[in-house]
């Protein structure tokens, strides 16, 4: 301890402090970083599957993304977007996309699983990015009940507390969720596809993530204790339906009622 | 009764002894003679006021047993029912007593059901008896009163509604209830007092929901009773309105008398009304409290909207800009005491439009006596075509409620139709404005075009499809005439001339007595004046000419 008293006035200890500080904050910084990135697993892929995937890629993707993925005024470079970003846009038939517009619209996917994964193999050497999802966080064997409060904190005020999709600003929505495999909800999560927010593992971590897709399984899976969902809407469609089919047996009922026997 | 020459009447049956021996004590039958001989007319449009009432009866009847099993405490507690997916969730008592309604009390999620439709279909059923009262007229005198009851009811069925949509204190009620704290908060001064005296201190507080329990159940229900019982006991006075036709005039009723027929159907018709929303509530859900979740103020969820009756408040926020071009609507004052907000986006939309609303609703039977200067009792109502200002005033006001109404679901138009929520928003922010104005022209301009058909249906008759070929080759189709009940109906209303300002006693024709000779213009100037009988004798001659007469060259077609 003495030493460092004695040398703490040294004309450069200012700067070794600088670099202590430097260092201690980077490192802390790529230690917390690492945390919130799922690492491209790329080694579930083969060669072969990234050559065919650069074929197709050059062939489908290239006139937007640009060849090599580097981007263009049409579209971003996609170089650590990672495998479940493919695995989302492609494996829901976003991309490619129909036209420019707000948001990508889900439509009939063009290519199959294998393609999509040949694909995803491409992108993931492209640069480091969240890799595919792994198997124990998609079985949707988690807590539906931690889940739904997950969602209603996170995910609600967009899609709607029961899921049911929301508007966006100027075009864009979020989408329902009733139907989406538990791949892709995960994928979206990691990657925040169209206007969606990433949430990273810092975020919602890999088990929370598999809580929110339990209850959405849940509650697509259990129907309706009340009867018929009328959309899930709220009290917009329960009024339409008032309006519209409740009044109008009622008013039936009214001209029955008063119309004479004869 | 000279009852010293009558026999005392001796009953004969043990049934007759009993109905003999309550009818001396209390005069049943004096007052089944009365009201058995009340007289209703019959038409398909008087009978949503009883729509009301028996949702109103089903209201109170479900509530009840809603109440022996709901518990209005804010107290935090852990969910340990039966569904699944809110499993261990802390939540308040009054939240997980709903869910228990709905899934662990045998026939609980039925009777909510019930209730929460019924209560949308009183409030709707109120709602048009009201839009049919306005476009026929029968709020003149002597009815001005009993629409003026009929508002407050119209007003305490929204409060009731409110306070019902909050009591289950889910996560969309919660946010319904957000929405009315920060409405309080944006009155100047006493806003933030009102809340905090409302909420027990900072939103949400842990009263709140007790509190809008004793309205609920207690108070406003209590009030809206009261209400029916005068509005009723004002349609036994003023006896029910009825439609032109003849044999009818002010001066009589002509319908079915409620005993037996009248009441038998009227009867029938509360089954019926109860047998609807029974299996509306056993086959839609409504509310479904568990998609929501517990209250909590972070999240909202997309899609939170009011019940239909608040829309129209909640579409006024939604259209309400936060700036108008380069001025700010929410102003800091600074103050002696320090800075306090105006926030005019939301005072402004909250209580203007509903005002303006309302006023007119309440005053709306007065402006009309004063511009028409019509003092008669009026028992026959309207067609709404033969009064077409009234009819474009209550279109318009329809529009503008409409408008608002549509924008408290713009998000699901901007979804569903795949357009942009801005567009919507500015189309209706454009429409808010404009649509009143176009709804007035046009529904004046129908109502005098139907009109224009009538007074030519009542003068050549109806067109009759058959084609004849004159002898010079000249085709004509032959009308029918109507017979005279049908044009009674076609002809017999009333088409006063717009007035010129009448002087005073001092000969002069006062401001405010040019204006009303203005709008009695507005009311009146473009009249079309029901066929006189000189005109229809006029025009049966000459029709019978064209049938009869194979030589006319007639400009009839």
């Amino acid at each position: 301890m003495k030493a460092l008293s004695q040398k703490r006035r040294h004309p450069l200890a200012a700067l070794a402090l600088l670099v202590l500080g430097l260092m201690l904050t980077g490192g802390l910084y790529a230690v917390v970083t690492t945390v919130n990135e799922a690492k491209a697993d790329t080694t579930t892929f083969t060669a072969q599957q990234v050559d065919e995937g650069e074929k197709l890629f050059v062939a489908n993707c290239a006139t937007c993304h640009g060849v090599g993925a580097s981007g263009t005024d049409a579209g971003p470079s996609l170089a650590g977007v990672g495998a479940a970003a493919v695995d989302f846009q492609v494996g829901t038939g976003r991309m490619p996309m129909q036209m420019q517009g707000p948001q990508a619209r889900e439509k009939p996917k063009q290519f199959n699983a294998d393609q999509t994964r040949e694909l995803a193999a491409y992108v993931a050497t492209l640069g480091d990015g969240p890799a595919l999802p792994e198997e124990q966080y998609i079985d949707g064997k988690g807590d539906a009940a931690v889940g739904g409060e997950l969602f209603r904190v996170n995910c609600a005020m967009c899609h709607n507390a029961a899921a049911a999709g929301g508007a966006l600003t100027r075009g864009k929505f979020a989408p329902a969720l009733a139907g989406v495999s538990n791949s892709h909800m995960y994928s979206a999560m990691v990657t925040g596809p169209q206007n969606m927010p990433v949430f990273n593992d810092a975020n919602i971590s890999p088990e929370g993530k598999r809580d929110i897709i339990t209850f959405l399984n849940t509650i697509e899976n259990q129907g309706s204790p009340g009867g018929a969902k009328l959309g899930s809407l709220g009290p917009v469609s329960e009024g339409l339906f008032l309006w519209t089919a409740v009044m109008g047996v009622v008013i039936g009922f009214t001209i029955w009622l008063t119309s004479r026997t004869s | 009764m000279t009852s010293t020459t009558q026999e005392k009447y001796v009953p004969k049956t043990s049934t007759g002894r009993i109905t003999d021996f309550v009818d001396q004590r209390v005069g049943g039958s004096g007052m089944l003679r009365e009201f058995g001989r009340k007289v209703f007319p019959d038409h398909w449009s008087f009978m949503f006021g009883e729509v009301a009432l028996y949702s109103f009866v089903i209201l109170l009847l479900s509530g009840t047993f809603l109440t022996f099993f709901f518990d209005p405490s804010m107290a935090e507690t852990h969910y340990n029912g039966s569904y699944v997916p809110l499993k261990g969730v802390e939540m308040s008592v009054a939240y997980s007593s709903s869910l228990n309604i709905s899934f662990d009390i045998r026939g609980g999620l039925l009777m909510r059901q019930i209730h929460h439709w019924s209560a949308l279909l009183f409030v709707a059923a109120v709602s048009v008896h009201m839009l049919r009262v306005f476009f026929t007229g029968a709020f003149r005198k002597p009815r001005e009163l009993n629409w003026v009851v009929g508002g407050v009811l119209l007003i305490l069925s929204m409060a009731a509604g409110f306070t019902g949509y909050s009591l289950p204190d889910d996560l969309l009620s919660g946010n319904g209830l957000r929405i009315i704290d920060g409405v309080i908060k944006s009155i100047p001064i006493v806003g933030t007092y009102i809340s905090f005296f409302l909420f027990g201190g900072e939103f949400p507080g842990t009263a709140i929901i007790g509190r809008l329990y004793m309205m609920h159940i207690m108070l406003v229900p209590a009030l809206i009773l009261l209400m029916v019982a005068i509005h009723l006991f004002m349609v036994v006075i003023h006896k029910h309105t009825q439609y032109p036709g003849p044999g009818r005039n002010d001066r009589n009723v002509v319908g079915y008398p409620l005993g037996p027929v009248y009441a038998a159907k009227a009867g029938g018709f509360f089954f019926i009304v109860f047998g609807i929303i029974a299996f509306v509530a056993a086959t839609f859900t409504i509310n479904p409290i568990w998609n929501y979740g517990p209250y909590d103020p972070s999240p909202v969820s997309a899609g939170t909207q009011p019940d239909w009756y608040i829309g129209w408040v909640d579409g006024a926020l939604r259209l309400m800009p936060g700036w108008i071009f380069n001025i700010p609507m929410e102003w800091h004052i600074p103050l002696p005491w320090g800075v306090n907000t105006l926030t005019l986006n939301v005072l402004i939309p909250a209580l203007i439009p509903a005002g303006l609303v309302f006023t007119l609703l309440f005053t709306y039977p007065w402006i009309e006596r004063w511009i028409t200067r019509d003092d008669r009792e009026h028992h026959v109502l309207d067609r709404p075509r033969n009064v077409p200002t009234r009819t474009g005033i209550g279109v318009a006001g329809f529009i503008f409620y409409c408008v608002m109404w549509a924008a408290a679901s713009s998000d699901l138009i901007a979804t569903h139709f795949q357009v942009s929520l801005n567009d919507v928003t500015y189309w209706l922010r454009a429409l808010f404005f404009i649509g009143p104005i176009l709804g007035f022209i046009v529904a004046r301009r129908v109502a005098l075009a139907l009109q224009r058909k009538d007074r030519e249906i009542a003068l050549h008759g109806r067109e009759t499809g058959r084609i004849v070929r004159l002898p010079h080759g000249e085709f004509q189709e032959m009308h029918a005439q109507l017979d005279d009940y049908k044009r009674y109906k076609l002809v017999g209303y009333e088409s006063p001339l717009p007035e010129e300002g009448i002087p005073n006693e001092n000969g002069i024709v006062t401001k405010t007595e040019k204006r009303r000779a203005l709008l009695s213009r507005l009311f009146f100037e473009d009249r079309v004046a029901p066929a006189t009988p000189s005109e229809l004798a006029a025009g049966h001659g000459h029709h019978e000419a064209i049938e009869s007469s194979d030589e006319t060259k007639s400009v009839e077609h």
